[in-house]
């Protein structure tokens, strides 16, 4: 931290840039909502600007967006949703099928800042944890969504979701939604850390899974990194950053990265920064011609 | 003793963890899936937008994105925010304070991009978002005075509401009295907020609530022509029976001894 402390301010302001880019998109997506619903704005005569919300929408009357997790809870309610929505799905989870699953969770999410305000206060306070929980147990939430979601014949998660309460709550009118949130932020506060985004989220094990395919991620540098851990004290899923699988990987490799760019920005040595990862394939030729070099080497 | 401590603590242990987990799962689910009943539980009492689908359907279908809302020309869908009436996300009108103007195109069905509200729907006049109840006992109408406010500003006037003149005494006007028709009433709600008295004496109540079944086993005799099941002709009655004599059993009831079986 001192290293940090030592950074002129200029270079300290540039270490926030994410930070800052992160809130705006965050805003800035919330008042394309409301401004479209409210101030009527437009794109061209008649056509909404970005009609819905985050659950569903349309850009400029041409382009669907829906939340895939959502549309998967439908389908398995017993409704066929129509084309329009189908094909919405299919673009948002192209989307972030490329920029990284968990982009969503730290770019877009409503609940994002909620959570890092209870964080970013949790490190001040003298608060340890209540209990552990593992943080696989989104995923059994996850399975629990979808299951229930066939049982119960409604979209399980969409029923009760803090996220949902929120941004269709900014939208349309919040009701005691709020309610919700003092809830995941005092969890988050006073109880467990990460709790929600880390622990509990369905739609962030949704996107964890499909960020696993995702080509924009962290890449290491093993050659410059000087373990001094201030990546891991800032990641809000630390585990991801797991020296052994980073030196044998060479790249941030786990799904459950939300890209949200604290390590690459912050890394004193620079040794975290965004970058293309190769497909498989590619990654399996590089290997095997790195391990043809060395055999030739010997 | 020995022989009686467990085969394999590890195995033990790894029971135990299962059973606590699906323990876990299993509250969790069971608490969940009655949080999603409770919510639902008002979905009955809900106008929903034209074409909307049936009640247990549209719960399933809709995605809460809310785009019907921000279409819809009148400006009168709402989304159900959390701890609200009825169920959460949802659109929903309330014809007194805002009804439906029946607008030809249906913004609002087009905009649904789940198919919750159904594009089936091709005509607004086909659209059944509810049916529109009279209260008698309240209803201007009723009472003798002439309002018909209702009847007046029908999109449907003469299919939806019909009013039917019930003749009174010289001294009095004959009574105007509406008549719901639920084969062409859409539920739009127009009569409900035109309703002049203090609470509305005419409303737009979900199908379910209001509507009974007569059931398969009822025959209308009288409307099932060319649909005789039975040929009866007045030449096939039997022949009158003659009284029967005082001290004598009545005709048929000693039919057994009478000796022509």
């Amino acid at each position: 931290m001192a290293k940090l402390r030592a950074r002129a301010l200029p270079a300290r302001l540039w270490s926030w840039r994410y930070l800052v880019l992160r809130r705006l998109i965050q805003f800035g997506v919330l008042l394309l909502f409301f401004g479209t619903a409210h101030w009527g704005w437009e794109a061209g005569k008649d056509v909404p600007l970005l009609n819905g919300n985050l659950s569903a929408s349309e850009f400029a009357g041409v382009l669907p967006m829906t939340d895939p997790f959502a549309a998967l809870q439908i389908f398995l309610a017993g409704h066929v949703l129509q084309t329009e929505s189908i094909l919405g799905a299919a673009i948002v989870l192209g989307f972030y099928a490329l920029v990284g699953g968990r982009v969503f969770c730290a770019w877009v999410c409503p609940v994002n800042p909620v959570t890092d305000l209870a964080g970013w206060l949790r490190q001040r306070l003298p608060v340890s944890a209540l209990f552990g929980l593992s943080r696989n147990t989104r995923y059994f939430v996850l399975a629990a969504a979808l299951i229930l979601s066939a049982v119960a014949s409604v979209a399980a998660f969409e029923w009760v979701s803090p996220i949902g309460m929120l941004q269709r709550g900014v939208v349309f009118g919040m009701g005691l939604g709020f309610l919700s949130l003092l809830a995941i932020f005092l969890f988050d506060l006073l109880i467990l850390k990460n709790g929600w985004c880390g622990h509990l989220c369905p739609l962030g094990a949704f996107w964890s899974l499909v960020g696993i395919v995702a080509p924009l991620r962290v890449r290491f540098d093993k050659a410059t990194c000087t373990h001094c851990g201030e990546c891991a004290r800032v990641c809000p899923e630390p585990q991801v950053l797991n020296l052994k699988k980073l030196e044998q990987t060479g790249w941030v490799a786990s799904g459950a990265c939300s890209n949200c760019g604290r390590c690459t920005a912050l890394c004193p040595e620079d040794s975290l920064n965004f970058a293309l990862r190769p497909p498989i394939r590619a990654r399996h030729a590089a290997t095997l011609a790195k391990a043809a070099v060395t055999d030739n080497r010997n | 003793m020995a022989e009686h401590a467990p085969g394999n603590p590890q195995r033990r242990d790894f029971l135990t963890k299962l059973a606590q987990g699906a323990a876990f799962a299993g509250t969790g689910g069971l608490l969940w899936e009655y949080i999603l009943r409770n919510e639902a539980r008002a979905s009955p009492y809900a106008l929903r937008p034209p074409g909307a689908l049936a009640e247990a359907d549209f719960n399933a279908a809709c995605i809460k994105c809310g785009q019907c809302v921000n279409v819809c020309p009148p400006d009168i869908l709402k989304l159900q925010p959390a701890g609200g009436r009825l169920p959460i996300g949802m659109p929903f009108f309330e014809p007194r304070t805002g009804a439906c103007i029946m607008c030809p195109d249906i913004p609002c069905m087009k905009a649904c991009p789940t198919g919750a509200l159904s594009p089936a729907l091709k005509r607004i006049e086909d659209a059944r978002m509810g049916l529109a109840v009279i209260d008698m006992e309240n209803c201007l109408s009723y009472q003798g005075l002439r309002c018909e406010i209702c009847h007046r500003e029908c999109p449907l006037k003469g299919r939806a509401i019909t009013l039917e003149t019930h003749p009174r005494q010289t001294s009095k006007h004959a009574m105007f009295i509406p008549l719901v028709h639920s084969d062409a009433c859409t539920g739009c709600g127009i009569c409900e907020k035109a309703c002049p008295t203090e609470i509305a004496a005419i409303r737009i109540l979900p199908h379910p609530l209001v509507q009974g079944k007569i059931g398969e086993h009822y025959r209308y005799g009288w409307m099932d022509k060319g649909e005789i099941t039975q040929e009866f002709r007045p030449s096939d009655a039997p022949a009158p029976v003659a009284p029967a004599k005082p001290g004598e059993a009545a005709p048929g009831m000693d039919y057994l001894n009478a000796g022509d079986l």
